[in-house]
């Protein structure tokens, strides 16, 4: 059923942020068919190691597509050319004998590369402290089934919730947006009743946190949603713009 | 005891375990377990405590620190809910974002006693059901503590916005997990943990911005410092520069996570580690109950050598899919030979196995008991795939309901399985077997989730409290959010109360000094070492012995074997470790193989933990104990209690210390889901 494959890999290596850094090919022989992309930069690693040499950075954590640890630009896909996926949910099925792999950290300038493969996300972290939640201290909330919102509505807002953070809408694009994942986050409160006080405030908030972050502005391209791993939908953007201007024409 | 299998082959530990347990019956104070469960009936205790515990003023919050390690469910929630106090909080993660701690990756759902489906439910049922789920070995009054509480979980998370699934006409929608007869389960999409988290790092965004909380990410704890026997600082490597960086609090809380993979292979992240129960360990906090490692059901089987995790199915897959493997061998084997598929095994030969021992629960018995029964089936030789797998069947569910209801409830899952395993679940069943999952046992906590150390907490699954020796499907998001929104905040004031006095803490101290110290010397001797094994092949050696002896099935010799070759793990640790790179630098395998040292550690206490548990009761199945129908012999004559262990020294034996358990408002009986 299963059979094995080598492959060589053309991989970034980068000591620090501010060091130049090149491409380092590789070769891996014998991985399983089954393995998982990450599974097989382990082997690689375990080669490296065995030579006395640094194994490749990369981040990741869960390996089941959840927790937005992995990133990976792999033959100039963000998580590879499967859709739908992360790359620790990338299996080496999808991949032919003798291929040779192209590796790339994120490349954004609100994510410098840390080292190789591994780049820092904290921006979308200010990004989140900046109004991505409703403002509600632990303790006194009324009954859940109090607030009644339909099935629908609450799937739409699912649906935006279902963001993992993990970058790709913003190495995917070409300007460096990160307009998808502030519109995920916008879009579930601006849905649901929990987030209407602050619906206008949240908005402005985060839109301003991102420019000062150095993100780039949205051109409607659409490869943001196209690579997204949890497929969150284009019409998020749509809403941020919305919810945007709506608050700004209050001003 | 009379229908106990094979009594003259029953084989006792309790000779091996003299050594270690020869101060247990010591009466000497410092031994004495204190675990502060407060006067009055069960249903009052909680109340009782919040009416008289002592508080601290606003203005003197501010006035005073508190660590929390961990960023997860119990850690998040705990941070944003002693900020919004008032404390001052710095919070520590290993990920770059808190949002990464691997609670996101709870699938399917989180109980709680509110009843919305009038099928009976309610607080006592909650707890009796987690009771009896734990196999009546967790702690009566914490557990009704947890069932109150898990109301107000809810109520908490939809008001933070939490996207929780819903009925048509817009309430709540519930689901049933294993070892309830009721539905209690809410729940979004298979990504319950991941919203609940996702809640709990809004709300501690919102306490970043505010400046009560301090976030430290890629910050590993490696020691927790103790001055004057309080808990008073941590020592952490910035996994970025190297760094050892020192931190000050009046209080430290440890919300860390299991141990689940000293079996290295398990469905936890890669980056999950025992190591903050094992400094605590170390500086005297008792580790307890270590056995109660839960084997999860429903994972998609190991593929190959090269396999780094292996991923859970969601139990709420066991609503509909029905489990079993062929009734005939000689399938079996067609099926393993790649001869037959399992389409073509007709309804009456297959083996429901589950729904034909346990009747009254079916598919949806616990966790435990499902894992066993899957073993014993692929041992007796009825296993699928590699042998090493049952049948998880969605065809029944199709016909009843409809491909589309299926796939609205499940088809992320489905998805997911078909992406690792190439085979599509809608047509063919899917294959699953049991992998570590969570763990049960941990740190030893009193009823203030207060450890043997003066002012260091545990919270979320790194405590040991509320699931005794197995746990409920989705209990564990209910207990780490309990313990982080609504009991820990509450019990901290109690022993805060009487900090006020106390200054900000300085880490230019003596106590400093010796911790970062003793950390300096650790990493510069296994960096020292300059072998030729990586951490991850030393560790893989580990998990493969830990499965094989101390893994669902546990034996005298086994468990012998397995501390046996524990130290021939541990030699080859210390002599051929290989860490490539330097210590004061970015180094992914120093970080694990300080993980690695500590979980020998934990692994070394599994086995010793397990040798001394003379009985099977949930997660620990002990084969020597069993019935005449191969169900676990519980003993509550001698062992109705909680193993508590205190450490000694690196070389010298722990010291076993026993909390009895007093159960007065349920009858202890044997666990039946048969009728």
């Amino acid at each position: 059923m299963e059979h094995t494959i080598n492959v060589n890999l053309k991989i970034w290596r980068q000591r620090g942020p501010k060091e130049p850094g090149s491409f380092q090919t590789y070769r891996v022989e014998n991985v399983s068919t089954g393995s998982s992309f990450l599974e097989m930069l382990d082997m690689l690693n375990q080669q490296l190691i065995d030579k006395n040499e640094e194994p490749v950075v990369f981040d990741n954590d869960c390996r089941e597509g959840i927790c937005g640890m992995c990133s990976l630009y792999i033959n100039g896909h963000p998580h590879g050319p499967v859709q739908g996926i992360t790359t620790c949910q990338l299996h080496m099925r999808k991949f032919n004998n003798e291929d040779t792999i192209t590796i790339e950290p994120w490349r954004s300038a609100a994510f410098p590369v840390i080292r190789d493969l591994m780049v820092n996300r904290n921006a979308f972290d200010q990004i989140q402290q900046a109004g991505g939640y409703v403002s509600f201290n632990c303790g006194g909330a009324p009954d859940a089934n109090n607030l009644p919102i339909s099935k629908e509505i609450a799937d739409i807002a699912m649906d935006s919730a279902t963001c993992i953070g993990c970058g790709a809408c913003v190495a995917a694009c070409k300007n460096g947006s990160a307009m998808l994942f502030v519109g995920a986050k916008v879009s579930q409160f601006a849905l649901l009743p929990q987030g209407q006080v602050e619906r206008a405030r949240r908005a402005r908030a985060m839109v301003k946190k991102m420019d000062e972050l150095g993100f780039g502005n949205c051109t409607n391209t659409g490869a943001c949603a196209a690579e997204c791993p949890k497929n969150v939908p284009l019409s998020n953007i749509a809403r941020l713009n919305r919810e945007f201007i709506k608050a700004k024409c209050a001003d | 005891m009379a229908d106990i299998k094979n009594l003259e082959g029953m084989i006792d530990s309790t000779p091996i375990m003299k050594d270690y347990a020869d101060i247990e019956s010591s009466k000497l104070p410092e031994y004495q377990i204190d675990s502060k469960i407060p006067e009055g009936p069960l249903a009052q205790k909680w109340t009782n405590y919040k009416a008289h515990q002592k508080l601290v003023n606003p203005a003197n919050k501010r006035n005073l620190d508190v660590i929390v390690v961990g960023t997860g469910l119990a850690g998040a929630s705990a941070a944003s809910s002693l900020g919004e106090l008032g404390f001052n909080v710095l919070n520590f993660c290993i990920q770059d974002s808190p949002r990464r701690a691997h609670s996101i990756a709870a699938q399917g759902g989180i109980n709680a006693a509110k009843d919305y489906q009038n099928d009976g439910d309610s607080v006592y049922r909650l707890f009796y059901d987690t009771i009896k789920g734990g196999d009546f070995r967790s702690r009566e009054a914490n557990v009704y503590r947890l069932a109150e509480v898990s109301n107000n979980i809810i109520d908490q998370c939809v008001a933070q916005g939490v996207p929780f699934a819903r009925e048509y006409g817009g309430l709540l929608a519930n689901r049933s997990f294993g070892g309830a007869q009721v539905s209690r389960t809410f729940y979004a999409k298979g990504q319950t943990g991941q919203q609940l988290l996702l809640g709990a790092y809004a709300s501690l965004n919102r306490q970043i911005k505010k400046g009560t909380v301090k976030s430290f990410n890629r910050r590993e704890m490696l020691d927790v410092v103790i001055i004057d026997g309080r808990a008073r600082g941590i020592i952490v490597r910035n996994l970025i520069t190297g760094e050892i960086e020192r931190y000050a609090a009046h209080a430290v809380v440890l919300a860390t996570g299991g141990y689940g993979r000293a079996f290295f292979l398990s469905t936890n992240a890669m980056g999950c580690n025992g190591s903050a129960a094992v400094q605590a360990f170390k500086k005297g906090a008792y580790l307890a109950n270590l056995a109660f490692t839960q084997i999860h059901p429903t994972c998609i089987p190991v593929h190959g050598e090269d396999q780094s995790k292996l991923t859970l199915m969601s139990e709420s897959l066991r609503n509909d899919g029905r489990i079993w493997v062929p009734k005939k061998k000689e399938d079996a084997e067609a099926i393993r030979a790649g001869k037959k598929k399992p389409t073509d095994i007709p309804d009456e030969d297959r083996d429901f196995y589950l729904e034909r021992r346990y009747p009254a629960f079916g598919n949806l018995c616990p966790r435990d008991i499902a894992s066993r029964a899957a073993k014993e089936r692929c041992d007796a030789g009825y296993g699928v795939g590699t042998g090493n797998a049952v049948y998880l069947d969605f065809k029944y569910a199709i016909e009843r309901l409809g491909e589309d209801v299926v796939r609205d409830r499940y088809g992320n899952l489905f998805d997911m399985y078909q992406m690792i395993s190439d085979d599509n679940p809608y047509q063919t069943p899917m294959m699953i077997f049991p992998a570590s999952h969570y763990t049960m046992g941990g740190i030893w906590v009193d009823y203030e989730l207060q450890t043997s150390i003066k002012g260091l907490f545990a919270i979320g699954e790194c405590n040991f409290s509320d699931h005794g020796a197995n746990r409920l499907g989705a209990s564990a998001l209910m207990q780490g959010l309990a313990d982080g929104y609504f009991v820990l905040p509450y019990c901290m004031q109690n022993y805060l109360s009487d900090q006020i006095k106390v200054p900000h803490f300085t880490t230019d101290t003596k106590e400093f000094d010796e911790a970062e110290k003793g950390v300096r010397d650790r990493i510069a001797k296994l960096m020292s070492i300059k072998g030729t094994k990586s951490p991850d092949q030393i560790h893989k050696r580990l998990g493969h012995l830990m499965w094989n002896l101390v893994g669902m099935g546990r034996t005298l010799q086994g468990l012998v074997k397995a501390l046996d070759e524990l130290e021939d793990v541990r030699k080859e640790f210390y002599t051929d470790l290989r860490i490539v790179g330097k210590a004061d630098d970015l180094n992914t395998e120093l970080e694990k193989a300080l993980r690695l040292e500590d979980f020998l550690v934990i692994a070394k206490m599994m086995a010793i933990d397990a040798l001394n548990r003379n009985e099977s009761c949930g997660a620990h199945f002990r084969e020597e104990y069993q019935l005449a129908d191969g169900e676990a012999a519980r003993n509550d004559k001698d062992y109705m209690y909680v193993s508590c262990w205190k450490y000694t020294g690196d070389n010298e034996k722990p010291i076993l210390l026993k909390e009895p358990l007093n159960y007065t408002e349920i009858k202890v009986q044997t666990r039946n889901y048969k009728s």
